[in-house]
Formats: structure tokens, C-alpha cells, sequence
């Protein structure tokens, strides 16, 4: 799987095209005029302070949010209120929540085979063995038989991450994927997290950690009220940002 | 469930971590019975005084209950005067009527078709609600040999058995088909209406709210009228549909109703992130409802369905009122008897007996149930 990815990194069109796309809930403008194009195979990082529409943004690339102006293709498919559309994105587009949201009355096993089984069609015994190949990606096939309840958050969330690899997807979306976990099981995720970077995975990630940031990012977003601030390079972003609200945010996150 | 629990062919269960550590048990209370007295009936002066009245009443009661329905009581005679001599009860009464109380007016000479029935029936639900038999290649050839072998017994009509028409079905068996024949048809429908009226369609939602509000609003004596006297009006010349069906439907979609405002209180409770987890993974709208939202709903809401589900056995005596002789309306119907009449007290402790059978079953099953479906699990 990792060599296709690799071998499309050459094509020119960008996998997800974000143009001119704006949301408001309500009165309130979630987001303005955003531009964003992001090729195969590149791993963008997007930071911003909270509320500044991150989520919002990556959310409306497989349409868990519905942006109300402006285009946004995902590999060559326009998300437009097609349902046939969106289920063809959405198919192709893993994404992986904040709070896992593993479905926790089936076993691990169980959450990982579903989408294949009924989404693709595959047949039960091919979908169990995708499926334990992808825990044992994420270091933990031992606990395929248990329920999600049973397991750790760090374990919870790599589950989470397997799940959405099962679909063998040629995107994934991260919604701070570490924010509710406990310090000592942010390592363990990050981990997984890097090694997907490592192997070709299109990846767009919504997180506050920037030493994750330093090494995977091919391209860092700062957003900060509801639009893209400065787009740049991880070297420039850290070392000479040029937008006075991103300086201002990094100074601000990396005191500690 | 059960089934899907079992690790698979070819692969290892789950390891379970080795004791490392020698763990100490929980510090020894004196237990025993004096500190459990204690603990539940003498804990505050309070209670004390509850636990005394309640001792003493007791007291009162239990030995001249005995006295009246065991010491005193006739068990077995043909003849009222014999009980109407005793000072006790006359349980001579149910061995005398049980006959009719159990099966209405259905032609004497045809009970033994009613035993078949209920034996065939009882089986049939039993091995439904065992798990290890939830396989539809089990359930499926189960409900079509036990419902057809249910329908031949009480109609008749084939292999020499005389036809009964249901206007003459009566007793338990009607109780039974009436209770079945709600939930098996209402819980569906009630699945549906609490989808519906959570729908994003406007249509469906409006039509799905008018009717939960419409029948929650009216008694179910009303529906009953309507579906018996008003329903065939509007019925095109010469159709007729059995009157039995008709009430079963209005019961139905009464039990409906109100399930399907159980079953939205279980939707409501499930996390917005289930959805998008589904939605992100491309299940369509079924699938996930199917696989996620339902199964997760349906277990947090069990305990009020399962409420619904006894009060629709309970409903099912309001046939009374339609001229249906249920269990009983049959009873009441039976003690009109003048030589026995005066002994209505024992016949119906003997039905609410066999109500009470029921009820207790189908809430000690459900417990079970919960069991099942929290085990291996926290959350």
C-alpha cells in the first residue's frame, strides 16, 4: 500500500483542493475564504489557537460539517450535496477523533471489520485479517477480543487509528488526536502517528504538539479566527514566522 | 452476541495478564446475621419504628391469610356446598371452572387443541429467547413451524380439525395471541416511528409526531372502538377484515406509540461522536442506525421497553370491553355461575397468579438480558 502512495506522490494535482470556503453557524463566521491545497503524500500540520476553526476546516473535508460557499475537491471528487459523493469521499477519507469514539458494544476486532465488511463488501474472514494486520501496525493485536471499554485511552485511540486504516483510505484527517489523553499515553499514539507519516500517508493533523509537528510536517497552517494565517515550512514556521498572530501563538505554546 | 464473544478459529483469545503481585483481601467484616439486622432494619430510630409496625402487621396477617387459604380451605370438591360449609377457601372453584376461565367459549370438546397450542407457543417463545439458538437458520424454520402449528390448532379447518372461527377464541390462548400479536407487530413499527420522528425529512417527521401525539393522546378503549366499530365503515363494500385483527392492530399501534418514545429516549443518549465515527467510516444511514446506533440504544432503554412490554400483556384485558373473552374477561364471565359465584375471590387470585407468572418472567428475563449485555464491559 505504502509503495502506491509513494509512486502517486509525482502526479501534480493536489489530492485535497480547499477554495474560497467559507462557514458561518448562524451569525457566527466559522470560516473565511479558506485556500488550501495539499498534494499526495504530504503531511500538513495545522495549529491555531482554540475556536479558530481547525476542526471545523478538517471536518468539512469528508463533510461531517457542510461548508456554505466555495469548493472543496478531494481526489477529484467535488463535495457537493451528492450523497453518492460523499459516501465515495468519506470511503476514502480515514479520520480519527479527539475522543476516539470507538462504537464500545462491539469488540475491537469487531469495530475494525465493520466499515470493510459493509462498506466495501469484503468477505468476513479477509476483513479479520486486514484487520489484525492493522492492530499489529499499531502494537496491539492482543487485544483484538476485547471491548473498547477494556482498554486504555492510548490503546483506544491506536485502535481508533486502525479502524479508519481498515478502510485503506488514501487520506487521514486527525482531530487532536492526543488532547484527551493522559501525558504518558500521548508517546505511544505519536508514535503510531509517525510511523504512518513515515510510510506515505496523506495526512492533515489538527494538534498542539509541536515536536510532532517538527518532525513529520512537510507544511505547517496556522489558523486563527476562523482563517488561514500563514502557510509555511516547519524550518520557517519555528524559527522566522512572518504573521505577528503566529509569532504571538508560538510564543505563547512554547514557553513551557 | 454471545456467539460473537467466542474467539475465533485459528486465533488466540485475548491474553490475560499474569498475576504478578500477591494481592491482600479486603479487610474481615463481621459479617453476619445480627450485623446485617442491623444494617437494614434497625439502622435509625426510624426505621426501627417501620421494621415493628411491619413485624406486628405481619404477625396479624400471615397467620389468618394461612388459616383462611390452607388450614381452612377446601382443595378439591364438585360440590358448592361443601364450600359453601367451610370457613376457608374454595380452590375447588378453579379445579371446577378452570376449563372456561382458561378457554373461554372455544368449543368444549376442542380444549385439547388450546393445550397443543399453548405447549407449541410456550416452547416457541422459550427457544427464541435463548441465545444460544439466535441463528436464523434456527429461528426461522422454529417461527414457522410453531406459529403454523399455533394457527392450525386454534382455527383448524385441515386435517380433519373443525373449523373455529377466532370471534370464538377465548382464555389464555387469546390472551396470548392478543399480547404476541402487539409486540410482535408493534415493536417494529415503534423502531420506526422513534426514527422518524428524529428524521432530518420534514415529511416523515411531521407524520411520525402527529401520530405518537395523536394515539398517546386517546385511551385504549377508544382505539379498540374505533378499530372494531369504526374501522369497517370506511371499508369499501363487501371487504372484511377479521375483527381479532383489527383490535390486534389498534393495540399495536397504541404499544407503538409509546415504545417509540422509550426507544427515541435511548437515541437521544447516544453520543453525537457515534454518528460521525460512522458517518467518517461511509456507513449509509441503515447501516449504521443497524449496527451502531440501535443495538447501543435498544440497551440503554431496555428497562423502560421492557416496562411497555408488560403493560401491553396487561392491556390485552381491555378486549373486555369489545366483547373478546381474554383470560379475564372469561373469569368474570364464568363466576356469573349463582352456585359458585360467591367463591370470584379465589378464581381470581388464581388469574392473577398466572398474570403474575408472566410478568415476573418477562422482568426476570430482562434482567438477564442486561446481564448479558454489560458483560466484558464498562461504560
Amino acid at each position: 500500500m505504502s509503495e502506491t502512495v509513494l509512486a502517486n506522490t509525482a502526479a501534480v494535482e493536489p489530492v485535497i483542493q480547499l477554495t474560497d470556503v467559507n462557514k458561518w453557524y448562524g451569525d457566527f463566521q466559522a470560516l473565511r475564504d479558506i485556500n488550501l491545497n495539499v498534494d499526495r503524500g504530504e503531511r500538513v500540520v495545522v495549529c491555531g489557537p482554540s475556536g479558530s476553526g481547525k476542526s471545523t476546516m478538517i471536518r468539512c473535508i469528508n463533510r461531517l460539517e457542510e461548508h456554505q460557499r466555495g469548493t472543496i475537491v478531494v481526489d477529484g471528487i467535488e463535495l457537493t450535496d451528492n450523497l453518492k459523493n460523499i459516501e465515495a469521499i468519506r470511503s476514502e477519507v480515514g479520520m480519527v477523533f479527539q475522543s476516539f469514539n470507538l462504537f464500545p458494544h462491539l469488540r475491537v476486532i469487531d469495530n475494525l471489520t465493520l466499515a470493510p465488511m459493509w462498506v466495501r463488501k469484503m468477505p468476513k474472514k479477509d476483513a479479520e485479517q486486514l484487520a489484525m494486520q492493522y492492530l499489529e501496525r499499531v502494537q496491539i493485536p492482543e487485544q483484538a477480543y476485547k471491548y473498547p471499554g477494556q482498554l486504555s485511552g492510548g490503546q483506544q485511540q491506536r485502535v481508533a487509528i486502525a479502524r479508519a486504516l481498515c478502510m485503506q483510505p488514501k487520506i487521514m484527517l486527525f482531530d487532536e488526536p492526543t488532547s484527551a489523553l493522559d501525558p504518558e499515553m500521548i508517546k505511544e499514539v505519536l508514535d503510531v502517528m509517525v510511523e504512518l507519516a513515515e510510510s506515505g500517508m496523506t495526512m492533515i493533523v489538527v494538534t498542539h504538539e509541536m515536536g510532532f509537528a517538527k518532525t513529520v510536517a512537510d507544511k505547517m497552517v496556522f489558523m486563527d479566527d476562523a482563517e488561514i494565517v500563514e502557510v509555511a515550512t516547519p524550518e520557517v514556521f519555528f524559527e522566522n514566522p512572518e504573521n505577528d498572530r503566529t509569532k504571538l501563538f508560538l510564543s505563547q505554546i512554547l514557553t513551557h | 452476541m454471545v456467539d460473537s464473544a467466542a474467539p475465533l478459529p485459528g486465533q488466540k483469545p485475548a491474553a490475560e495478564p499474569a498475576a504478578t503481585k500477591t494481592t491482600t483481601p479486603p479487610p474481615v467484616e463481621k459479617i453476619g446475621v445480627l450485623r446485617w439486622l442491623k444494617e437494614n432494619l434497625f439502622s435509625s430510630p426510624f426505621n426501627t419504628v417501620l421494621t415493628i409496625i411491619t413485624l406486628f402487621l405481619l404477625a396479624d396477617w400471615i397467620p389468618s391469610f394461612f388459616q383462611w387459604g390452607v388450614i381452612d380451605a377446601v382443595w378439591y370438591t364438585t360440590d358448592h356446598n361443601v364450600c359453601r360449609a367451610a370457613d376457608g377457601a374454595c380452590w375447588a372453584v378453579v379445579a371446577e371452572k378452570h376449563r372456561p376461565m382458561l378457554f373461554g367459549v372455544y368449543p368444549y370438546e376442542e380444549h385439547w387443541r388450546l393445550v397443543v397450542a399453548l405447549i407449541v407457543y410456550m416452547i416457541t417463545i422459550i427457544l427464541t429467547l435463548t441465545p444460544r439458538f439466535w441463528n436464523l437458520k434456527i429461528l426461522v424454520p422454529l417461527w414457522i413451524v410453531g406459529g403454523g402449528t399455533v394457527a392450525l390448532m386454534l382455527w383448524g379447518g385441515l386435517f380433519g380439525l373443525t373449523y373455529v372461527d377466532s370471534s370464538q377464541w377465548g382464555g389464555l390462548p387469546l390472551t396470548m395471541v392478543l399480547f404476541t400479536g402487539t409486540v410482535v407487530i408493534g415493536f417494529p413499527i415503534s423502531i420506526l416511528f422513534a426514527l422518524g420522528r428524529r428524521s432530518h425529512l420534514p415529511a416523515i417527521k411531521a407524520i411520525c409526531v402527529t401520530l405518537i401525539e395523536s394515539m398517546r393522546g386517546v385511551p385504549l378503549i377508544t382505539i379498540l372502538f374505533v378499530a372494531v366499530n369504526v374501522f369497517p365503515l370506511f371499508l369499501p363494500e363487501g371487504m372484511e377484515i377479521d375483527k381479532l385483527f383489527r383490535v390486534i392492530v389498534g393495540m399495536a399501534i397504541f404499544f407503538a406509540c409509546y415504545q417509540a418514545e422509550v426507544i427515541r429516549g435511548g437515541l437521544q443518549a447516544i453520543p453525537r461522536g457515534q454518528y460521525e465515527a460512522a458517518e467518517a467510516l461511509g456507513l449509509g444511514y441503515w447501516q449504521h442506525t443497524v449496527k451502531i446506533i440501535m443495538p447501543q440504544a435498544l440497551r440503554i432503554c431496555l428497562p423502560g421497553i421492557v416496562n411497555h412490554i408488560i403493560a401491553a400483556l396487561k392491556n390485552t384485558s381491555f378486549v373486555l370491553i369489545i366483547g373478546l373473552f381474554d383470560i379475564l374477561t372469561a373469569t368474570t364471565a364464568v363466576m356469573q355461575d349463582p352456585l359458585w359465584r360467591r367463591f370470584f375471590v379465589e378464581a381470581y387470585l388464581f388469574v392473577a397468579v398466572v398474570y403474575f407468572i408472566f410478568c415476573y418472567a418477562l422482568s426476570k428475563y430482562s434482567q438477564k438480558v442486561e446481564g448479558w449485555l454489560s458483560e466484558g464491559r464498562r461504560f
